[in-house]
């Protein structure tokens, strides 16, 4: 009888859903800046994030430098200080954001459209990006502040398992960087090293900028000349060098006194523009990437009840990004669900989904597509990435198209190639 | 995720005025319809034609502050077991079917509520529609799948409040803020109560909670109203309604006097939260104490101007982190909360004392009417941002609608906070921030045990003296 519904309910989906993606522009600016911009008419708010090739992979041997510098922008700028620059953001309603990943750092504002507000929101947004004061008092306040984040990541097993984890896939790569630091990297930190690295990075030729919103093209290219002509021309940040592959399994076990055992099982996987892609994409959807329907929710969870969180996912960066297992479980478990979760790795990588599998996900990728770019807050997000990796502006548009020419043998070739179950870096967090 | 709720996250983390702002308001609900059924169903359906998919959420007024000693988490747990199946679905069929669908879905529960929800593009709301009438009335709940389930939820809790110093503060300073109230109860449940629930247990909380009479279902996006009626109306008006017992009030017993705990747990760097006893929206004689109350937080913690972050961040440098949270749409009296991280070198009694500086001053000194502009400001643009999402439109009037609230209110929401004056936020901060109120919690770090045993040592003896 449940069968039944279930076939039922699949006919219905068999013709899928072709969308464009929101229509993508394009240009740059006089001193260099790449603008990407979405025309979004219906609600009176205009969103701008400008994207620089400068998180934390940046750090070099100062880890924690891309986002102590990133910190520190509206801590003032010109004659203002950080309370009047947070005055005159807030009493605007515009809201201002910083942000440091390991490739970008990201500067954001979300204003409304009204273009008298608009233009002193953005205004002040221009000068904190490119001109700010990154005062001495600022700058140890935050500093310490970081220490204070240590000492309490220190004791959460999710942020010992994950640092360790980086770690040991990447090792001399500098996404093994930490963006929240070291104790020794932030005491020998000055502010010297933070207007360098804004010297360096926050230019014109290493920005990316994305506008959203309710703004015709000839004013969003005003927008981006304001909010960029302030940068330095400058250089687009070098190429990182290439993530090297494992060549052999690491197993690291940290002592933690936790109820849980945090596991994080993975290696070195792909980058942003990788031809396997979306065929990884596709068939990690079926193993641990699609919620509670994976396949290792199903077995670890579902069938078992050993997680309440189980996944996997591939991170996928401007270099090869990590795939990675995790779950965590009550100590006494951890070893038999680790043995589960390689052991379904192990299959995965040999036998790939089956038919019904694959068609499940495809359905809902393709069906959920509405969904990534259903918002404005979405869309920019989306265009930023594609505008900082170089991704094609129909990448949208090609998006389910490329989803249903996946197919079984594709995903397990490219698995078979990419996913190497016996140079995987393993490491636990907890007690006994 | 099926997640316990982000309120209690976002409020053990220290609320942020700005977020609480869009929390709570969103434009002219005049545009939202509603409609209710024989049953006793309610439905309320917004549209909203920027994008062509829709959310579909149903709410149930039961939660954690429904529950009783013995039985708490048992809200959370069903909702945990309303994905393992009906009479004619198996377990996770009802996931399986929405993704297939192309949907995502999830569940949360909360103090006051308990809500599933599916997002899909706006042809597939039917299966949703379908899938929820039907397990509205034909769960089944079968052992093997408890046993498994409930498994999971201690994993959860074990991940989300064990080993978590801040929630195991949070949940132990909740148990003592409050004796009589049911928000004593942490909603994921205590362990021991986790350990002992029975099959037998979620079988008679399902009946009495869930029908269509306790059940509002709020539909957001690129649909028409009418056309939303009409299909819940084929899927949820066949559904009998029943007569739900209403709750005692259980009110919470007079405070007499400042309570103060400690919690000792793993952790490097100390806690504190404080939180008084105040009155919502729904339990005011006086709204306008309420929309005080929330200028109040904006004042102190309204972002990066506010008071909070400018002398107590910035300025004095005693935190790394403070806040100040309230939540007008509770079901019953809740707490006013501060919550914040000393920074190095200042100890947590310095930061208390910071802070009760802070509200001393609210109670001597009238708000600057820059601040009040602020925060203004701030709320007539938030109420414009949150349009750009159709989920938490649907979060709003759906908690509104569960607490026992009238999803218009959330449209006086702005010209409320724009009539407070610095005389009703002075006037609030007298009557309700006092000690007779207040309940302090201290997260002391476990392995600084050894040198404070050395500094009690010492001051035992000077104590002696």
């Amino acid at each position: 009888m449940r069968n039944k519904f279930l076939i039922l309910l699949s006919c219905l989906l068999i013709s899928g859903h072709s969308y464009a993606g929101p229509k993508i522009e394009n240009w740059k600016t006089a001193n260099g800046a790449n603008v990407f911009y979405v025309n979004a008419p219906g609600l009176p708010i205009v969103d701008l994030r400008i994207v620089f090739d400068a998180g934390s992979a940046r750090d070099g041997d100062k880890a924690g430098l891309s986002g102590l510098t990133n910190s520190l922008l509206d801590e003032g700028t010109g004659t203002l200080n950080a309370d009047q620059v947070a005055e005159q953001f807030e009493s605007l309603g515009a809201q201002f954001g910083a942000a440091s990943l390991r490739d970008m750092a990201m500067v954001s504002i979300r204003s409304l459209s009204d273009n008298i507000i608009l233009d002193k929101a953005l205004d002040l947004f221009s000068k904190v990006v490119a001109n700010p004061t990154l005062p001495e008092k600022s700058f140890q306040r935050n500093r310490k502040a970081m220490l204070v984040g240590l000492q309490v990541a220190s004791k959460r097993p999710n942020a010992i398992v994950k640092k360790a984890f980086y770690k040991k896939v990447f090792n001399a790569h500098p996404y093994a960087i930490d963006g929240s630091g070291t104790e020794e990297s932030l005491n020998n930190m000055t502010r010297q090293d933070a207007l360098n690295f804004h010297k360096r990075y926050y230019v014109a030729n290493n920005a990316t900028i994305a506008i959203v919103g309710e703004v015709s093209r000839a004013r969003a290219e005003m927008l981006a000349e304001k909010v960029s002509s302030g940068l330095a021309k400058g250089e687009k940040a070098p190429e990182l060098t290439k993530v090297s592959a494992l060549s052999t399994g690491v197993v690291n076990r940290i002592e933690h006194k936790s109820q849980q055992t945090h596991i994080l099982v993975g290696q070195p996987g792909m980058h942003r523009g990788d031809p396997d892609y979306m065929t990884l994409y596709v068939g990690n959807h079926v193993f641990g990437g699609s919620g509670l329907v994976s396949r290792l929710s199903d077995s670890i969870r579902e069938q078992r009840g050993l997680a309440y969180s189980v996944y996997s996912y591939f991170s996928p960066m401007r270099e090869n990004g990590p795939f990675m297992m995790g779950m965590q479980t009550k100590n006494s478990q951890a070893d038999d669900a680790l043995a589960i979760l390689n052991k379904e790795l192990k299959e995965y990588v040999e036998k790939g989904p089956s038919e019904d599998e694959l068609k499940r996900s495809k359905q809902n990728i393709t069906g959920g597509f509405a969904l990534r770019v259903d918002s404005n807050k979405k869309i920019t997000e989306y265009i930023a990435m594609i505008g900082f990796y170089g991704l094609p502006l129909d990448y949208l548009d090609t998006f389910n198209a490329r989803v249903e020419a996946v197919t079984v043998e594709k995903i397990k070739d490219a698995f078979k190639r990419r996913i190497h179950p016996d140079k995987l870096v393993t490491v636990t967090v907890g007690g006994k | 995720m099926r997640l316990v709720p982000i309120l209690l996250l976002s409020v053990a983390l220290a609320g942020s005025f700005a977020t609480s702002l869009q929390a709570k308001h969103r434009e002219g609900v005049s545009d939202v319809r509603q409609y209710m059924l024989d049953n006793g169903m309610k439905i309320l359906v917004k549209e909203d034609h920027r994008a062509p998919v829709v959310v579909s959420q149903v709410w149930y007024k039961v939660g954690s502050s429904y529950e009783h000693n013995g039985i708490t988490g048992i809200s959370h747990v069903l909702e945990h077991m309303m994905f393992k199946g009906t009479k004619t679905l198996g377990p996770n069929e009802f996931s399986k079917i929405i993704a297939a669908n192309g949907g995502r879905e999830n569940a949360f529960t909360g103090k006051d509520y308990t809500a599933y929800f599916q997002r899909l593009h706006k042809d597939r709301l039917e299966v949703s529609m379908r899938l929820e009438a039907d397990r509205m009335r034909n769960l089944s709940l079968r052992e093997e799948d408890f046993v498994k389930e409930v498994n999971v939820v201690k994993e959860e809790r074990r991940l989300r409040t064990e080993d978590k110093p801040t929630s195991l503060t949070y949940e132990q300073f909740i148990a003592t803020a409050f004796q009589s109230s049911p928000y004593h109860h942490p909603i994921i449940g205590w362990m021991d109560d986790l350990d002992n629930m029975e099959l037998d247990d979620l079988q008679q909380w399902y009946e009495r909670w869930y029908s269509p009479s306790n059940a509002t279902l709020v539909i957001i996006g690129d649909v028409k109203a009418d056309h939303v009626y009409r299909m819940a109306k084929k899927h949820f008006g066949p559904i009998p309604g029943s007569k739900i017992k209403p709750l005692k009030p259980q009110r919470e017993t007079k405070q007499r006097g400042e309570r103060r705990i400690k919690v000792r747990a793993q952790a490097e760097v100390p806690y504190l939260l404080m939180g008084y006893k105040v009155p919502v929206l729904m339990t005011a004689k006086d709204a306008t104490e309420v929309y005080a109350l929330e200028v109040m937080a904006g004042i102190l913690d309204g972002g990066s101007s506010a008071r909070f972050a400018k002398e107590l961040v910035r300025g004095t440098q005693i935190a790394v982190s403070v806040g100040a949270g309230y939540n007008m749409y509770d079901r019953i009296d809740n707490l006013f909360l501060f919550d914040g991280r000393p920074a190095t070198g200042h100890s947590v009694e310095k930061l208390e004392k910071a802070v009760r500086e802070q509200i001393m001053l609210l109670q001597t000194t009238l708000a600057t009417q820059n601040e009040l502009d602020r925060i203004k400001a701030q709320v007539v643009a938030a109420k414009v941002y949150e349009l750009d999402s159709v989920f938490y439109q649907g979060m709003q009037i759906g908690t509104l609608e569960t607490v026992g609230l009238n999803h218009k209110q959330l449209d006086e929401y702005v010209s409320r906070v724009r009539a407070v004056t610095p005389e009703q936020v002075q006037a609030v901060a007298k009557k309700y921030l006092i000690d007779e109120r207040l309940t302090v919690a201290v997260l002391e770090p476990e392995n600084k045990k050894q040198e404070e045993k050395q500094v009690s040592a010492v001051k035992g003896v000077e104590d002696a003296k």
